[in-house]
Protein backbone atom coordinates (compact mmCIF):
# COMPACT_ATOMS: atom_id res chain seq x y z
CA UNK A 1 0.00 0.00 0.00
CA UNK A 2 1.79 3.27 -1.39
CA UNK A 3 2.80 6.06 1.81
CA UNK A 4 2.65 9.59 1.00
CA UNK A 5 3.33 12.75 2.81
CA UNK A 6 2.39 15.93 2.10
CA UNK A 7 2.05 19.38 3.59
CA UNK A 8 -1.60 19.92 4.71
CA UNK A 9 -2.69 23.31 6.14
CA UNK A 10 1.20 24.00 7.01
CA UNK A 11 1.71 20.61 9.09
CA UNK A 12 3.28 17.41 7.81
CA UNK A 13 0.60 14.49 6.92
CA UNK A 14 1.39 11.47 5.90
CA UNK A 15 -1.09 7.96 5.73
CA UNK A 16 -0.89 4.70 4.09
CA UNK A 17 -3.39 4.85 1.21
CA UNK A 18 -4.44 2.65 -1.27
CA UNK A 19 -4.04 3.50 -5.45
CA UNK A 20 -7.50 4.62 -5.79
CA UNK A 21 -8.00 6.63 -2.51
CA UNK A 22 -9.17 10.42 -4.01
CA UNK A 23 -7.66 13.67 -2.40
CA UNK A 24 -10.94 14.17 -0.61
CA UNK A 25 -11.08 10.72 0.82
CA UNK A 26 -7.53 11.03 2.30
CA UNK A 27 -8.26 14.78 3.59
CA UNK A 28 -11.53 13.45 5.10
CA UNK A 29 -11.28 10.31 6.11
CA UNK A 30 -7.69 9.90 7.28
CA UNK A 31 -7.16 13.47 8.25
CA UNK A 32 -10.48 14.11 9.29
CA UNK A 33 -10.04 17.35 7.56
CA UNK A 34 -14.34 17.55 6.48
CA UNK A 35 -14.79 21.20 5.80
CA UNK A 36 -13.99 20.02 2.25
CA UNK A 37 -16.99 18.81 0.71
CA UNK A 38 -18.03 15.94 -1.59
CA UNK A 39 -21.01 17.43 -3.77
CA UNK A 40 -21.68 15.31 -7.09
CA UNK A 41 -18.37 13.02 -6.86
CA UNK A 42 -17.89 13.54 -10.78
CA UNK A 43 -15.65 16.96 -11.32
CA UNK A 44 -18.72 19.11 -11.89
CA UNK A 45 -19.91 21.36 -8.61
CA UNK A 46 -16.63 22.08 -7.23
CA UNK A 47 -17.55 21.74 -3.24
CA UNK A 48 -14.04 19.83 -3.20
CA UNK A 49 -12.21 22.64 -4.46
CA UNK A 50 -8.84 22.62 -2.51
CA UNK A 51 -5.57 24.61 -3.21
CA UNK A 52 -2.56 21.79 -4.17
CA UNK A 53 0.63 23.92 -4.16
CA UNK A 54 -1.18 27.17 -4.49
CA UNK A 55 -3.43 26.34 -7.72
CA UNK A 56 -7.01 25.24 -6.74
CA UNK A 57 -8.12 21.77 -8.18
CA UNK A 58 -10.89 19.46 -7.64
CA UNK A 59 -9.78 16.99 -5.18
CA UNK A 60 -12.40 14.44 -5.94
CA UNK A 61 -10.82 14.37 -9.61
CA UNK A 62 -7.09 13.58 -8.23
CA UNK A 63 -5.53 10.52 -6.25
CA UNK A 64 -3.92 11.04 -2.66
CA UNK A 65 -0.95 9.50 -4.21
CA UNK A 66 -0.70 12.49 -7.37
CA UNK A 67 -0.52 15.19 -4.07
CA UNK A 68 2.26 13.21 -2.69
CA UNK A 69 5.04 15.37 -2.00
CA UNK A 70 2.68 18.60 -2.17
CA UNK A 71 1.41 21.57 -0.47
CA UNK A 72 -2.40 21.09 0.65
CA UNK A 73 -4.82 24.21 1.92
CA UNK A 74 -8.08 22.85 2.94
CA UNK A 75 -10.72 25.52 3.97
CA UNK A 76 -9.47 24.79 7.76
CA UNK A 77 -6.16 26.59 6.77
CA UNK A 78 -7.61 29.63 5.73
CA UNK A 79 -8.64 31.36 9.01
CA UNK A 80 -5.45 32.80 11.27
CA UNK A 81 -6.67 31.12 14.90
CA UNK A 82 -9.60 33.08 15.21
CA UNK A 83 -9.21 35.83 12.62
CA UNK A 84 -10.91 34.71 9.51
CA UNK A 85 -9.21 34.77 5.96
CA UNK A 86 -10.82 38.36 4.32
CA UNK A 87 -12.61 35.82 1.71
CA UNK A 88 -14.63 34.03 4.58
CA UNK A 89 -15.07 37.22 6.30
CA UNK A 90 -16.12 38.73 2.77
CA UNK A 91 -18.64 35.77 2.23
CA UNK A 92 -20.23 36.08 6.26
CA UNK A 93 -20.43 39.82 5.97
CA UNK A 94 -22.48 39.78 2.40
CA UNK A 95 -24.75 36.66 3.02
CA UNK A 96 -22.86 34.72 0.84
CA UNK A 97 -24.61 31.23 1.08
CA UNK A 98 -27.91 29.90 1.98
CA UNK A 99 -27.15 26.17 2.43
CA UNK A 100 -23.72 26.39 3.23
CA UNK A 101 -22.56 23.03 1.62
CA UNK A 102 -21.14 24.92 -1.85
CA UNK A 103 -18.99 27.55 0.51
CA UNK A 104 -15.72 25.63 1.36
CA UNK A 105 -15.53 25.01 -2.49
CA UNK A 106 -16.82 28.51 -3.36
CA UNK A 107 -14.11 30.22 -1.28
CA UNK A 108 -11.05 28.68 -1.95
CA UNK A 109 -11.96 29.03 -5.59
CA UNK A 110 -12.18 32.77 -4.70
CA UNK A 111 -9.35 32.84 -2.65
CA UNK A 112 -7.07 31.47 -6.22
CA UNK A 113 -9.14 33.89 -8.38
CA UNK A 114 -7.45 36.95 -6.21
CA UNK A 115 -4.40 35.09 -6.11
CA UNK A 116 -3.92 35.23 -10.00
CA UNK A 117 -6.73 38.71 -10.39
CA UNK A 118 -6.99 41.23 -7.90
CA UNK A 119 -9.61 43.05 -9.76
CA UNK A 120 -11.82 40.56 -11.16
CA UNK A 121 -15.11 41.98 -12.81
CA UNK A 122 -18.29 40.57 -12.10
CA UNK A 123 -18.02 38.90 -15.98
CA UNK A 124 -15.05 37.11 -14.81
CA UNK A 125 -15.97 36.39 -11.10
CA UNK A 126 -19.17 34.62 -12.67
CA UNK A 127 -16.84 33.23 -15.15
CA UNK A 128 -14.68 31.83 -12.91
CA UNK A 129 -16.92 30.09 -11.04
CA UNK A 130 -18.14 28.14 -13.80
CA UNK A 131 -16.70 25.14 -11.61
CA UNK A 132 -18.47 25.74 -8.65
CA UNK A 133 -22.48 25.02 -8.78
CA UNK A 134 -24.46 26.90 -5.33
CA UNK A 135 -28.10 24.36 -5.51
CA UNK A 136 -29.32 27.33 -3.65
CA UNK A 137 -28.91 29.62 -6.42
CA UNK A 138 -27.07 32.02 -4.09
CA UNK A 139 -24.55 33.22 -6.71
CA UNK A 140 -25.50 37.13 -6.07
CA UNK A 141 -24.53 37.28 -3.03
CA UNK A 142 -21.19 34.98 -3.15
CA UNK A 143 -20.20 37.49 -6.29
CA UNK A 144 -21.02 39.94 -4.19
CA UNK A 145 -18.72 38.94 -1.61
CA UNK A 146 -15.82 38.62 -4.22
CA UNK A 147 -15.83 42.03 -5.17
CA UNK A 148 -16.00 43.05 -1.64
CA UNK A 149 -12.59 40.88 -0.53
CA UNK A 150 -11.07 41.88 -3.62
CA UNK A 151 -11.82 45.89 -3.00
CA UNK A 152 -10.83 44.59 0.40
CA UNK A 153 -13.95 45.99 2.53
CA UNK A 154 -13.97 42.55 4.65
CA UNK A 155 -13.37 43.30 8.17
CA UNK B 1 -13.59 2.24 -8.13
CA UNK B 2 -11.25 -0.64 -8.45
CA UNK B 3 -7.60 -0.36 -6.64
CA UNK B 4 -4.77 -0.41 -9.03
CA UNK B 5 -0.86 -0.41 -9.38
CA UNK B 6 0.31 3.30 -9.24
CA UNK B 7 3.42 4.05 -10.57
CA UNK B 8 5.15 7.60 -11.20
CA UNK B 9 8.23 7.21 -13.73
CA UNK B 10 10.75 10.15 -13.93
CA UNK B 11 11.40 9.69 -17.39
CA UNK B 12 10.22 8.22 -20.54
CA UNK B 13 12.40 5.05 -20.08
CA UNK B 14 10.88 4.06 -16.51
CA UNK B 15 7.53 4.90 -18.38
CA UNK B 16 7.99 2.18 -21.22
CA UNK B 17 9.03 0.00 -18.50
CA UNK B 18 6.29 0.54 -16.07
CA UNK B 19 3.71 -0.15 -19.36
CA UNK B 20 5.95 -3.27 -20.23
CA UNK B 21 5.75 -4.55 -16.80
CA UNK B 22 2.17 -4.07 -16.34
CA UNK B 23 -0.81 -6.82 -17.77
CA UNK B 24 -3.59 -4.21 -18.44
CA UNK B 25 -2.38 -0.59 -17.83
CA UNK B 26 -3.06 2.45 -18.92
CA UNK B 27 -1.81 6.17 -19.16
CA UNK B 28 -2.41 8.82 -17.22
CA UNK B 29 -1.95 12.35 -17.84
CA UNK B 30 -4.25 15.08 -15.97
CA UNK B 31 -6.44 12.17 -15.08
CA UNK B 32 -9.84 14.80 -15.83
CA UNK B 33 -11.44 11.69 -17.91
CA UNK B 34 -9.28 8.57 -17.10
CA UNK B 35 -10.49 9.34 -12.86
CA UNK B 36 -13.86 9.68 -13.76
CA UNK B 37 -14.17 6.63 -15.92
CA UNK B 38 -12.58 4.53 -12.93
CA UNK B 39 -15.14 5.91 -10.73
CA UNK B 40 -17.63 4.44 -13.23
CA UNK B 41 -15.66 1.43 -13.49
CA UNK B 42 -15.71 2.27 -17.46
CA UNK B 43 -11.99 1.61 -17.13
CA UNK B 44 -10.55 -0.97 -14.65
CA UNK B 45 -6.74 -1.28 -15.59
CA UNK B 46 -4.36 -2.82 -13.34
CA UNK B 47 -1.76 -0.26 -13.44
CA UNK B 48 -1.66 3.24 -13.69
CA UNK B 49 1.22 4.74 -15.21
CA UNK B 50 1.12 8.52 -13.97
CA UNK B 51 3.39 10.87 -16.68
CA UNK B 52 3.09 14.23 -14.09
CA UNK B 53 6.85 13.12 -12.98
CA UNK B 54 8.34 13.75 -16.09
CA UNK B 55 10.33 16.51 -17.03
CA UNK B 56 10.87 15.85 -20.58
CA UNK B 57 7.03 15.97 -21.20
CA UNK B 58 6.48 19.32 -20.08
CA UNK B 59 6.75 22.93 -21.48
CA UNK B 60 6.11 25.26 -24.46
CA UNK B 61 9.02 26.19 -26.75
CA UNK B 62 9.36 27.90 -29.76
CA UNK B 63 10.33 26.44 -33.04
CA UNK B 64 10.83 29.31 -35.46
CA UNK B 65 7.74 28.55 -37.36
CA UNK B 66 6.05 26.32 -35.03
CA UNK B 67 5.40 25.92 -31.34
CA UNK B 68 5.88 22.50 -29.72
CA UNK B 69 3.56 21.67 -26.46
CA UNK B 70 4.85 19.39 -24.21
CA UNK B 71 2.37 16.49 -23.77
CA UNK B 72 1.67 17.14 -19.97
CA UNK B 73 1.45 20.88 -20.35
CA UNK B 74 -2.22 22.31 -18.67
CA UNK B 75 -4.77 24.07 -20.30
CA UNK B 76 -3.98 26.79 -17.90
CA UNK B 77 -0.39 26.71 -18.94
CA UNK B 78 -1.28 27.09 -22.77
CA UNK B 79 -4.02 29.70 -22.06
CA UNK B 80 -2.05 31.79 -20.10
CA UNK B 81 1.55 31.47 -22.01
CA UNK B 82 2.58 34.91 -23.00
CA UNK B 83 4.20 32.82 -26.24
CA UNK B 84 1.16 30.81 -27.03
CA UNK B 85 -0.69 33.93 -26.43
CA UNK B 86 1.49 35.93 -29.12
CA UNK B 87 2.21 33.47 -31.87
CA UNK B 88 -0.97 31.57 -32.02
CA UNK B 89 -3.44 33.54 -29.95
CA UNK B 90 -6.10 31.04 -31.10
CA UNK B 91 -4.73 27.79 -29.63
CA UNK B 92 -4.52 29.99 -25.99
CA UNK B 93 -8.59 31.03 -26.09
CA UNK B 94 -8.98 27.65 -26.93
CA UNK B 95 -7.55 26.26 -24.31
CA UNK B 96 -9.06 28.96 -22.08
CA UNK B 97 -12.02 27.66 -23.15
CA UNK B 98 -11.71 24.08 -22.09
CA UNK B 99 -13.88 23.11 -18.95
CA UNK B 100 -13.70 25.20 -16.04
CA UNK B 101 -10.61 26.69 -14.24
CA UNK B 102 -10.10 23.60 -11.76
CA UNK B 103 -10.24 21.67 -14.54
CA UNK B 104 -7.33 23.64 -16.81
CA UNK B 105 -5.37 23.17 -13.73
CA UNK B 106 -4.63 19.56 -14.17
CA UNK B 107 -6.09 18.93 -17.60
CA UNK B 108 -3.40 18.22 -20.43
CA UNK B 109 -3.26 18.52 -24.08
CA UNK B 110 -1.73 15.30 -24.19
CA UNK B 111 -4.44 13.57 -22.94
CA UNK B 112 -7.31 15.37 -24.55
CA UNK B 113 -5.52 14.70 -27.96
CA UNK B 114 -5.27 10.37 -26.49
CA UNK B 115 -8.29 10.99 -25.44
CA UNK B 116 -10.21 11.73 -28.56
CA UNK B 117 -12.99 12.72 -27.13
CA UNK B 118 -15.40 13.62 -29.85
CA UNK B 119 -16.80 16.95 -28.45
CA UNK B 120 -12.96 17.94 -27.31
CA UNK B 121 -11.39 21.59 -28.16
CA UNK B 122 -8.22 20.12 -28.80
CA UNK B 123 -8.94 17.61 -31.89
CA UNK B 124 -10.35 20.64 -33.64
CA UNK B 125 -7.48 23.00 -33.24
CA UNK B 126 -5.03 19.86 -34.06
CA UNK B 127 -6.41 19.23 -37.21
CA UNK B 128 -7.21 23.03 -38.05
CA UNK B 129 -3.97 24.30 -37.36
CA UNK B 130 -2.22 21.15 -39.33
CA UNK B 131 -0.54 20.15 -35.91
CA UNK B 132 2.24 17.19 -35.69
CA UNK B 133 1.81 14.67 -32.67
CA UNK B 134 5.00 13.56 -31.50
CA UNK B 135 5.19 10.32 -29.46
CA UNK B 136 7.46 8.25 -27.97
CA UNK B 137 7.79 6.40 -30.80
CA UNK B 138 7.08 8.73 -34.18
CA UNK B 139 5.47 11.74 -35.72
CA UNK B 140 2.15 11.63 -37.05
CA UNK B 141 0.26 14.35 -39.01
CA UNK B 142 -3.01 15.15 -36.98
CA UNK B 143 -4.95 14.31 -39.87
CA UNK B 144 -3.99 10.93 -39.62
CA UNK B 145 -4.22 10.75 -35.92
CA UNK B 146 -7.64 11.32 -34.46
CA UNK B 147 -10.48 8.54 -35.48
CA UNK B 148 -13.79 8.19 -34.92
CA UNK B 149 -14.60 8.76 -31.41
CA UNK B 150 -11.91 7.96 -28.97
CA UNK B 151 -9.99 6.04 -31.65
CA UNK B 152 -6.75 7.46 -32.33
CA UNK B 153 -3.08 6.31 -34.34
CA UNK B 154 -1.67 5.53 -30.70
CA UNK B 155 -0.83 1.80 -30.41
CA UNK B 156 -0.93 0.47 -27.19
CA UNK B 157 1.86 1.72 -24.94
CA UNK B 158 2.46 4.30 -27.17
CA UNK B 159 3.36 7.82 -25.22
CA UNK B 160 2.11 11.28 -26.80
CA UNK B 161 5.21 13.69 -26.28
CA UNK B 162 4.12 17.10 -27.61
CA UNK B 163 2.54 18.28 -29.79
CA UNK B 164 3.72 21.10 -32.52
CA UNK B 165 2.02 23.40 -34.36
CA UNK B 166 2.98 25.62 -37.09
CA UNK B 167 2.21 29.36 -36.78
CA UNK B 168 -0.67 30.28 -39.07
CA UNK B 169 -1.36 33.51 -40.57
CA UNK B 170 -4.33 34.07 -39.33
CA UNK B 171 -6.83 31.80 -37.22
CA UNK B 172 -9.76 31.58 -34.87
CA UNK B 173 -11.78 28.83 -32.72
CA UNK B 174 -15.45 29.32 -32.17
CA UNK B 175 -17.56 27.03 -29.97
CA UNK B 176 -20.89 27.02 -28.77
CA UNK B 177 -20.84 25.20 -26.05
CA UNK B 178 -23.07 22.83 -23.68
CA UNK B 179 -23.69 25.13 -20.93
CA UNK B 180 -23.48 22.74 -18.47
CA UNK B 181 -20.74 20.51 -19.53
CA UNK B 182 -18.55 23.24 -21.60
CA UNK B 183 -18.19 20.43 -24.24
CA UNK B 184 -18.52 21.97 -27.84
CA UNK B 185 -21.68 21.27 -29.32
CA UNK B 186 -20.05 22.27 -32.56
CA UNK B 187 -16.79 24.13 -32.51
CA UNK B 188 -15.22 24.92 -35.01
CA UNK B 189 -11.24 25.61 -35.88
CA UNK B 190 -10.70 28.06 -38.96
CA UNK B 191 -7.13 28.64 -39.91
CA UNK B 192 -5.24 30.62 -42.99
CA UNK B 193 -2.17 28.78 -43.29
CA UNK B 194 0.77 28.68 -45.87
CA UNK B 195 -1.43 25.46 -47.29
CA UNK B 196 -4.26 27.13 -47.60
CA UNK B 197 -7.24 27.53 -45.97
CA UNK B 198 -8.11 24.74 -42.55
CA UNK B 199 -11.61 23.93 -41.28
CA UNK B 200 -11.96 21.58 -38.59
CA UNK B 201 -15.02 20.77 -36.84
CA UNK B 202 -15.62 19.18 -33.17
CA UNK B 203 -18.73 18.04 -31.48
CA UNK B 204 -20.82 18.05 -34.38
CA UNK B 205 -19.85 14.32 -35.35
CA UNK B 206 -18.29 11.14 -34.60
CA UNK B 207 -15.05 12.89 -34.45
CA UNK B 208 -13.29 15.70 -35.95
CA UNK B 209 -13.81 16.07 -39.40
CA UNK B 210 -12.20 18.95 -41.62
CA UNK B 211 -15.38 21.07 -43.64
CA UNK B 212 -13.97 20.71 -47.59
CA UNK B 213 -17.25 22.88 -48.20
CA UNK B 214 -16.21 25.53 -46.01
CA UNK B 215 -12.37 25.50 -47.12
CA UNK B 216 -12.91 25.58 -50.78
CA UNK B 217 -15.58 28.71 -49.95
CA UNK B 218 -12.83 30.65 -48.62
CA UNK B 219 -9.70 29.75 -50.57
CA UNK B 220 -10.20 33.13 -52.38
CA UNK B 221 -12.07 35.39 -49.90
CA UNK B 222 -11.13 34.75 -46.28
CA UNK B 223 -14.20 36.63 -45.25
CA UNK B 224 -17.06 36.10 -43.06
CA UNK B 225 -19.78 36.84 -45.99
CA UNK B 226 -17.80 34.21 -47.77
CA UNK B 227 -18.22 31.20 -45.98
CA UNK B 228 -20.26 28.56 -47.56
CA UNK B 229 -23.02 26.35 -45.79
CA UNK B 230 -21.06 23.33 -44.03
CA UNK B 231 -20.70 19.90 -46.81
CA UNK B 232 -21.27 17.46 -44.06
CA UNK B 233 -23.45 14.75 -44.41
CA UNK B 234 -26.31 14.96 -41.55
CA UNK B 235 -26.51 11.13 -41.47
CA UNK B 236 -23.23 11.52 -39.89
CA UNK B 237 -23.77 14.41 -37.63
CA UNK B 238 -24.73 13.49 -33.63
CA UNK B 239 -28.47 14.05 -33.23
CA UNK B 240 -29.33 13.78 -29.25
CA UNK B 241 -31.24 15.68 -26.60
CA UNK B 242 -29.04 18.62 -26.95
CA UNK B 243 -29.35 19.56 -30.30
CA UNK B 244 -30.58 17.89 -33.78
CA UNK B 245 -27.94 16.72 -36.89
CA UNK B 246 -29.60 19.68 -38.88
CA UNK B 247 -29.11 22.02 -36.25
CA UNK B 248 -25.68 20.85 -35.79
CA UNK B 249 -24.71 21.76 -39.15
CA UNK B 250 -26.38 24.76 -39.35
CA UNK B 251 -24.02 25.30 -36.46
CA UNK B 252 -20.84 24.72 -38.25
CA UNK B 253 -21.31 27.47 -40.53
CA UNK B 254 -21.93 30.09 -37.53
CA UNK B 255 -18.94 28.92 -35.72
CA UNK B 256 -17.49 29.51 -38.91
CA UNK B 257 -18.22 32.96 -39.96
CA UNK B 258 -17.37 33.76 -36.40
CA UNK B 259 -14.49 32.40 -36.19
CA UNK B 260 -13.40 34.23 -39.89
CA UNK B 261 -14.66 37.20 -37.91
CA UNK B 262 -12.25 36.86 -34.96
CA UNK B 263 -9.38 35.64 -37.21
CA UNK B 264 -9.40 39.02 -38.83
CA UNK B 265 -10.49 40.93 -36.19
Amino acid sequence: MPEVTMTVNGQEASGDVEGRTLLVQFLREHLRLTGTHVGCDTSQCGACVVHVNGQSVKSCTMLAVQADGSAVTTIEGLASGNELHPMQAAFHENHALQCGFCTPGMVMSAVDLLQKNSSPSETEIREWLEGNLCRCTGYKNIVKAIQHAAAGDAA
Amino acid sequence: MYDFGYHRPNSLTEANAAVDGATDPVLMAGGHTLIPALKLRLAQPSDVVDLCAIDELKGIRDDGDALVIGAMTTHCEVAESDLVMSRIPALASLAGGIGDPQVRHRGTIGGSVANNDPAADYPAGCVGLGATIHTSKRQIAADDFFGPSFDTALEDGEIVTAVSFPVPGKAAYAKFPNPASRYAIVGVMVAKTSDGVRVAVTGAGHGVFRDTAIELSLADAFTADAVAGSGADEDDLNSDIHASAEYRKHLIGVMAKRAVTAASG
